[in-house]
């Protein structure tokens, strides 16, 4: 293993942005992992350093193929998670909304750049991201439908789903998108925290990615062969909203399969405690997200399963 | 007449409601054009609050001088600007890169797709944005290249100074603007000033060009004045400044004149140790529309763009 910063921003107030990749083999640019990339994306940050760790131990015994390089950045983004932000500390932009980056450009603009320069080239580019709405979902490998996507490949994550969704002109600017478009086959991992620690998925995650790399041919790993995955698209979501706001007590986790009619939450009056609202599920299948704050607004999507799809 | 055009449960006690005024002339026949002012897509933009109420007040004042529909939408994001929080409050992605929206997506979509469907049909929309908290702007219309041919010549005539034609980006097309554009109502957007503060002439330069353009669309018929010849320019002429060391900026020019080609434009400075970290020189000869009003800067922070040529 070798610790290196990849990309460093100095600053004024506090110390400097330091960047750090592990790499672990020497050869082609076969793998590259990037971790937490937001502020509070400590789940992110964790398997990261899990998967490090793992990786060390791994080489240490030989297990990597010959002529093959993995790096993994597990941190971009620490100077907002050391203050508890999710964007960046100054100007709240997203670096994960600005990729490919421009050396020239504004802050986040140019730490995107930098780290993009650092993890181009690689045959796989796997990300641990959190998602723009707040909850839980349950294990799952995203991709993008970018016209060089691979389902196929992202299935020997051997979790349960692959999802792949139509980019809307915002994700463009993503990593995933560009890691895409510049030929890196990309996978988005997805587990069940962002803020908090998740003992079980982070070890999901952490097992899903050595099982790839095996898989490909980048690492001799012998692991549990996971799932022949199911392969589905954002069409094949049904989003279930809550009608009235108030507090949410969920009933059902993801990965539980739910049936036509049955309730999956309940909506509490706020200051009267009384039921309000019965959550209930618009159909049979399996729940793919669940929100996750005590709290609810109006037509907030607690719910999104995956319609007529069993255990 | 107030209206609201989208209201959402808050989960205690409250909704999140966006709201207009409507204004309509004393003999409405049927056949009037329909203007929409929008502002407060993000919460720290607040110089459309001020011409909001100028328009309601000059309307209010000579309202028999009014022949078509006014609809004024003073706050897009009403978290935001009560909040002083650039997005919608506890929701991740910026408001103007969600539009047209989505009916079933989530809240914030939701919201979105309501002011489109509110906003369609009118015959011109104003999109009035404030900078943010770091750049001052000179009263300026952003036009993509793509609709400049219809949108230039009305831009012409907001009593702005400078008429931006920018290049098409994908990341863009999830705008207010563009939303609206492609469903043939042509919008305007206007940026001024500085985030979280109100630049009374700013505001009052715009408030006369809105009246022009409302004049040449038959919705005004009162006293208009004529409006100033705005610079029109393309991206290839602005030439950007960015800061490539940390530190506080102090500027060595004022916002919105000329300089020469290698001028100083300012200082990013070391307060710890009393040492100029980096000088800061014109990349052009030109118009220094945009300068950093905030002085903590990091590397990469935008400190100032110049409009290349000679000007008045």
């Amino acid at each position: 293993m070798k610790k290196e910063c990849i990309y460093s921003l100095k600053n004024s107030y506090r110390d400097d942005l330091n960047i750090y990749g592990y790499r672990f083999g020497r050869g082609e640019k076969a793998a590259c992992i990037v971790g937490a990339m937001r502020g509070d994306e400590v789940q992110q940050l964790y398997i990261c350093s899990q998967l490090v760790k793992a990786l060390k131990n791994l080489e240490e015994k030989g297990a990597m193929v010959n002529g093959n390089e993995i790096l993994v950045i597990p941190s971009v983004n620490h100077s907002s998670m050391n203050i508890g932000k999710r964007f960046w500390a100054t100007d709240n932009t997203d670096i994960n909304r600005m990729f490919p980056g421009y050396d020239a450009g504004e802050t986040t603009q140019r730490i995107a750049d930098g780290v993009f320069r650092a993890i181009q080239g690689y045959s796989y580019g796997i990300q641990f991201p959190s998602f723009y709405i707040q909850g839980d979902f349950v294990p799952h490998v995203r991709m993008m439908e970018t016209g060089f996507q691979n389902p196929s490949h992202a299935s020997l994550f051997g979790l349960p789903y692959v999802v792949i969704r139509k980019p809307r002109p915002i994700d463009t600017a993503t990593l995933n998108y560009n890691w895409q478009i510049w030929n890196t086959s990309a996978f988005s991992v997805y587990t069940s925290a962002t803020r908090r620690l998740d003992d079980a998925s982070a070890r999901v995650a952490v097992a899903s990615v050595l099982r790839f790399l095996t898989r490909v041919g980048i690492l001799r790993y012998t692991s549990h062969s996971g799932y022949i995955a199911s392969v589905i698209r954002d069409d094949d979501l049904t989003s279930v909203k809550n009608e009235l706001p108030g507090i949410y007590r969920r009933q059902a986790e993801p990965g539980e399969e739910v049936y036509r009619g049955q309730e999956l939450a309940v909506i509490l009056d706020p200051l009267e405690g009384e039921i309000i609202s019965r959550v209930l599920a618009p159909a049979d299948g399996i729940i793919y997200f669940a929100h996750s704050d005590p709290l609810v607004m109006e037509g907030t999507i607690v719910f999104k399963i995956i319609r007529r799809l069993h255990e | 007449m107030k209206k609201t055009v989208v209201s959402v449960g808050l989960a205690v006690d409250e909704s999140l409601r966006v709201v207009k005024n409507v204004i309509q002339p004393e003999t409405v026949t049927g056949k009037e054009k329909r203007i929409c002012i929008v502002t407060g897509t993000h919460g720290d933009e607040l110089e459309g609050q001020y011409v909001c109420y100028e328009i309601n007040r000059i309307i209010r004042e000579h309202k028999e001088c009014l022949k078509g529909i006014v609809e004024i939408y003073p706050a897009l994001n009403p978290l935001g600007v009560d909040s002083i929080s650039r997005g919608i409050p506890m929701f991740d992605l910026d408001m103007n890169r969600i539009f047209p929206g989505d009916e079933n997506g989530a809240v914030a979509e939701y919201v979105a797709s309501r002011i489109i469907q509110d906003i369609a049909g009118a015959d011109l929309c104003i999109d009035i944005h404030a900078s943010n908290i770091f750049l001052r702007e000179i009263p300026q219309a952003r036009v993509n290249v793509n609709t400049a041919r219809e949108l230039v010549p009305i831009a012409r005539r907001l009593n702005l100074d400078f008429v931006w034609v920018h290049s098409a980006a994908t990341v863009l097309e999830s705008t207010l603007a563009h939303s609206l554009n492609s469903i043939g109502v042509p919008t305007v957007v206007v940026e001024m000033g500085v985030g979280m503060r109100i630049t009374g002439a700013f505001c009052h330069q715009l408030t006369d060009g809105i009246f022009c353009v409302m004049k040449d669309m038959g919705i005004w018929d009162g006293e208009t004045i004529t409006p100033k010849e705005p610079i029109v320019s393309q991206d290839g002429m602005v030439g950007f400044v960015n800061a490539n060391a940390p530190g506080i900026f102090v500027p060595s020019v004022e916002h919105w004149m000329n300089v020469a080609e290698g001028e100083v434009i300012g200082h990013i400075l070391n307060p710890l140790d009393g040492t100029v970290e980096e000088e800061l020189l014109a990349p052009v000869h030109g118009m220094l529309f945009t300068l950093r009003e905030y002085p903590v800067v990091s590397c990469g922070s935008l400190i100032a763009r110049v409009l290349g040529g000679d000007f008045a």
